[in-house]
């Protein structure tokens, strides 16, 4: 049993409360927009209801995953007692009063700026206040793991630093960076406007700070569920990692190409320069380069699993696999929709196509079948593995968190597959109603309504999981054991010191932030006549 | 395995890391400010240097282009919600004293017996833009330019603080309120309009925009319609102008009727 249970069950119960708060509204929003539902009366209720969903699915709940799987990790990967708890504690309560401070402007209407900000439309200071809290209290989150790893090195010098610490740091690391983008646009631009001391903006130097977080926000987001791609499900069916080495090199990768190029968020901008989008364009290339090592690298891993239960033949060994077991299945499903949302990616990252997609229905599509399915589904299993050893109790259920996976795959494809396709038709995203009695839109009310059930059926799924994890805590007690990861085929026993330490690779990512984001922001900065006036939400 | 063993060419992943890094960023670099700005021949560069200027972005002024001549005067008002906010009790003095001129045709109370707009509890910004707009001939009146084309910027602000300052009064033209038509809460989504709520009250207030609750109904249809047909123009960036013109006859009717008809606390409970 894990020794921090308490601080871990904390970082997930509260993930996966407002997870829950955050999906009823997802369905809400779903439902009102679809031909199923009437049009608000106040369109205003259906921005505050997209702002509290943006917020916690983009900022609050992954975060809280991380950072509870990061403690975890921490300790039982490491074998030693966690440094800093009551620091973590600390963390922890910011991202509570955070979280608390940002939703209740949101609430009452006075912060519908949506979680991308959108300036210069301006919302009550407190918002903002709230998710710097949330960030600062994750950055005592990377502080921490960066601490404990460099005590474990101390106490084991040369000796090969266990994977799924390893890129847990990494993830950590590259999270620090890309969140200084948001926090610069908040502190330096946003807030002081919020607060009145100015009532201009520049917002199109906002948008490029904000493109430095929201690439590699995603990877962030990833993190977790690579990580237990590689150290969770090949133990979790009785398999090996294939390779050490490719899992090291691709959490590298990550950190190296995922920050600078979050231009490609700004393709339709007119204030940054082509050639910059470009070189960004092309950097977005290569992040499909650890993308497509992981698959091959799990994909190899798996097969291993396959063969030593007995699996033969080309693809005959798919048979052999462990299907009962909800990890498999995650696994399989999260493969599934990473493919397919990787696809559509590879369109919004051309800078020609994207202009067909670009701020559609297509976008929402793309990120909850890539955010919503391939990485939530994993955030599950990840609470479904670690639950014994965090309450000394058995899921025994495991037909109901077989059932709860199936749902939340088939409800994830009913719901994006549409929206993907009224979105090449040209849907705008964001937006509270469409006349669908207007014979230009008619033939998309069918789509739209496919969607929407999709989307309850995602709601229903969601709530089971809750249920499953609330029924674990008063489940009958075991042992689970000493928390283990995946070994690998060929367990190192001495690693490169380039592949062992992030010190060359987080220089590489902040040197390319610089050449791919200086020239942008400092011409945008050092320019006059950039600024509009502010819009504050209601205000006259 | 300390930091000096990392960063050193001796150290092979150190050679290939910064290595491959760095020759990709060159080669998009190249590829992004001079090869790809060069295969675009409907654009000429003087030299390479200007090829990569304009890829990176730099601000140019173009010399040889000339701004067209504007035929008919715009709007030249920056407004932020902060604009006149917090006026003097000395502003206001001085603006009940120029008002008394506006009287005749805006009522004494700020209420209009006319067809002229009443203005009594007006947002500053808003009549602070008008006047400004029909001092410059951004917007034209007969009668009302006439006003405006010896105000000073002092008696301008003082004015729109004045009218602000006074209490939201019933209109002169009582109707029963009528409900709400579906133009003033849903706007028309496939035309492009938003709802008139959303910009002038009922469910958002927007800088600039006035609340319409208890204007003469007569007024709001002809100022509709001048929108419509371009007689007027003074909206910044055609917000009103694209809106009137995809607007069908009813719905202006409907609009004007529904805003004439509402009593003026309906504001109150809005800003
Ligand atoms: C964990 C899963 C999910 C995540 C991480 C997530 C995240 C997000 C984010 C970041 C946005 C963007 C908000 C914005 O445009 O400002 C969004 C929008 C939206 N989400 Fe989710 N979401 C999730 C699940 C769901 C589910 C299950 C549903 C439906 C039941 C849903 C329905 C919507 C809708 C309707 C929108 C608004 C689209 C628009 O109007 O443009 N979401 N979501
Ligand atoms: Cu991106």
């Amino acid at each position: 049993m894990l020794a921090n249970r308490k601080l871990i069950l904390a970082h997930f119960w509260l993930a996966f409360a407002v997870f829950g708060v955050a999906l009823t509204l997802g369905a809400w929003q779903m439902f009102i927009r679809s031909p199923i539902g009437t049009w608000l009366s106040d369109p205003e209720l259906y921005y505050r209801s997209l702002t509290a969903h943006g917020t916690v699915m983009g900022y609050v709940f992954p975060t809280l995953v991380a950072m509870g799987f990061g403690y975890a990790i921490a300790e039982s990967a490491l074998e030693q007692r966690l440094v800093g708890v009551r620091w973590a504690w600390t963390g922890f309560g910011l991202i509570v009063a955070g979280s608390i401070m940002a939703v209740i402007p949101i609430a009452l209407g006075r912060a519908s700026v949506l979680y991308t900000f959108y300036p210069p439309l301006i919302g009550n200071v407190f918002y903002y206040l709230g998710v710097v809290l949330v960030v600062v209290g994750s950055w005592i989150w990377v502080a921490l793991m960066s601490l404990n790893l460099r005590i474990w090195r101390k106490a084991h010098p040369g000796a090969p630093v266990p994977l799924a610490m390893f890129a847990n740091v990494a993830g950590s690391y590259l999270w620090a960076w890309t969140a200084v983008g948001a926090a610069l646009e908040l502190l330096l631009q946003i807030i002081p406007v919020a607060a009145g001391l100015k009532n201009t903006i520049d917002a199109g130097l906002a948008r490029i700070f904000f493109s430095w977080t929201l690439h590699a926000i995603v990877y962030f987001w990833l993190m977790p569920t690579y990580i237990a791609y590689y150290t969770i499900v090949p133990r979790a069916i009785g398999g090996r990692v294939y390779s050490d080495s490719m899992a090291r090199i691709s959490f590298i990768l990550f950190l190296v190409v995922a920050m600078p190029i979050g231009m490609h968020h700004t393709f339709a901008d007119p204030m940054v320069g082509a050639g910059f989008k470009f070189i960004h364009s092309t950097f977005t290339a290569l992040v499909a380069l650890p993308t497509l090592l992981t698959v091959f690298t799990i994909c190899a891993s798996v097969e291993i699993a396959a063969r030593l239960r007995g699996g033969r033949g080309m693809f005959g060994w798919i048979r052999a696999l462990p299907w009962d077991n909800p990890m498999m299945l995650a696994l399989a499903f999260s493969f599934v929709m990473l493919g397919f949302g990787g696809a559509g990616g590879l369109i919004n990252m051309s800078y020609q196509l994207d202009a067909s997609i670009h701020n559609t229905q297509w976008i929402t599509g793309h990120f909850h079948l890539i955010f919503g399915g391939a990485i939530v589904i994993m955030y599950f299993a990840i609470a479904y593995d670690l639950w014994p050893h965090l309450t000394g109790r058995e899921l025994i259920d495991v037909r109901l968190i077989r059932t709860q996976l199936w749902l939340w795959f088939i409800g994830m494809i009913v719901t994006t597959f549409p929206w993907h396709w009224v979105g090449i038709l040209g849907m705008p995203r964001r937006m509270a109603y469409f006349d669908f009695g207007d014979p230009a839109i008619a033939p998309q009310a069918l789509s739209v309504t496919f969607s929407a059930i999709g989307g309850f059926i995602l709601l229903t799924s969601g709530l089971m999981f809750i249920v499953i994890l609330a029924r674990g805590m008063r489940a009958p007690q075991v042992d689970a054991g000493p928390y283990r990861f995946a070994i690998a085929v060929h367990q190192p026993k001495t690693v490169p010191v380039a592949l062992n330490t992030h010190a060359l690779w987080v220089a590489l990512m902040i040197a390319l932030t610089l050449t791919n984001y200086g020239y942008p922001i400092l011409n945008l900065a050092l320019s006059s006549g950039t600024s509009v006036p502010a819009v504050y939400v209601g205000a006259q | 395995m300390s930091t000096r063993d990392l960063f050193t060419l001796r150290n092979s992943h150190f050679r290939i890391g910064v290595g491959l890094t760095a020759a990709i960023l060159i080669v998009t670099a190249i590829g992004g400010f001079i090869v790809l700005p060069f295969a675009q021949p409907w654009v000429q560069f003087a030299n390479v240097w200007d090829a990569i200027c304009s890829a990176a972005g730099v601000p140019q002024r173009v010399a040889s282009v000339t701004a067209p001549e504007q035929s008919k005067r715009l709007s030249e008002v920056v407004l932020t919600s902060n604009t006149l906010a917090r006026p003097s009790q000395e502003a206001i003095g001085r603006g009940a004293t120029l008002a008394q001129r506006c009287a005749i045709c805006h009522g004494p109370t700020g209420i209009s017996r006319a067809d002229s707009p009443n203005l009594a509890g007006q947002y500053a910004a808003v009549i602070y833009k008008q006047l400004h707009d029909f001092r410059s001939g951004a917007r034209t009146n007969a009668v009302m330019s006439p006003f405006a084309v010896n105000l000073t910027d002092q008696e301008i602000a003082d004015l729109s603080n004045y009218y602000a300052y006074l209490p939201r009064l019933p209109a002169y033209h009582p109707t029963p309120q009528l409900p709400k038509p579906n133009i003033v809460i849903y706007g028309a989504p496939l035309r492009g309009i938003a709802p008139c709520g959303a910009c002038h009250g009922s469910l958002d207030n927007k800088t600039g925009s006035p609340w319409l609750e208890g204007q003469s109904e007569a007024y709001m249809k002809a100022q509709l319609q001048a929108f419509a047909t371009g007689e007027r123009r003074n909206d910044i960036s055609q917000q009103m102008r694209n809106i009137a013109r995809a607007m069908t006859p009813q719905e202006i009717e409907a609009a004007a009727a529904y805003y004439a008809s509402q009593p003026p606390d309906v504001v109150k409970a809005v800003d």
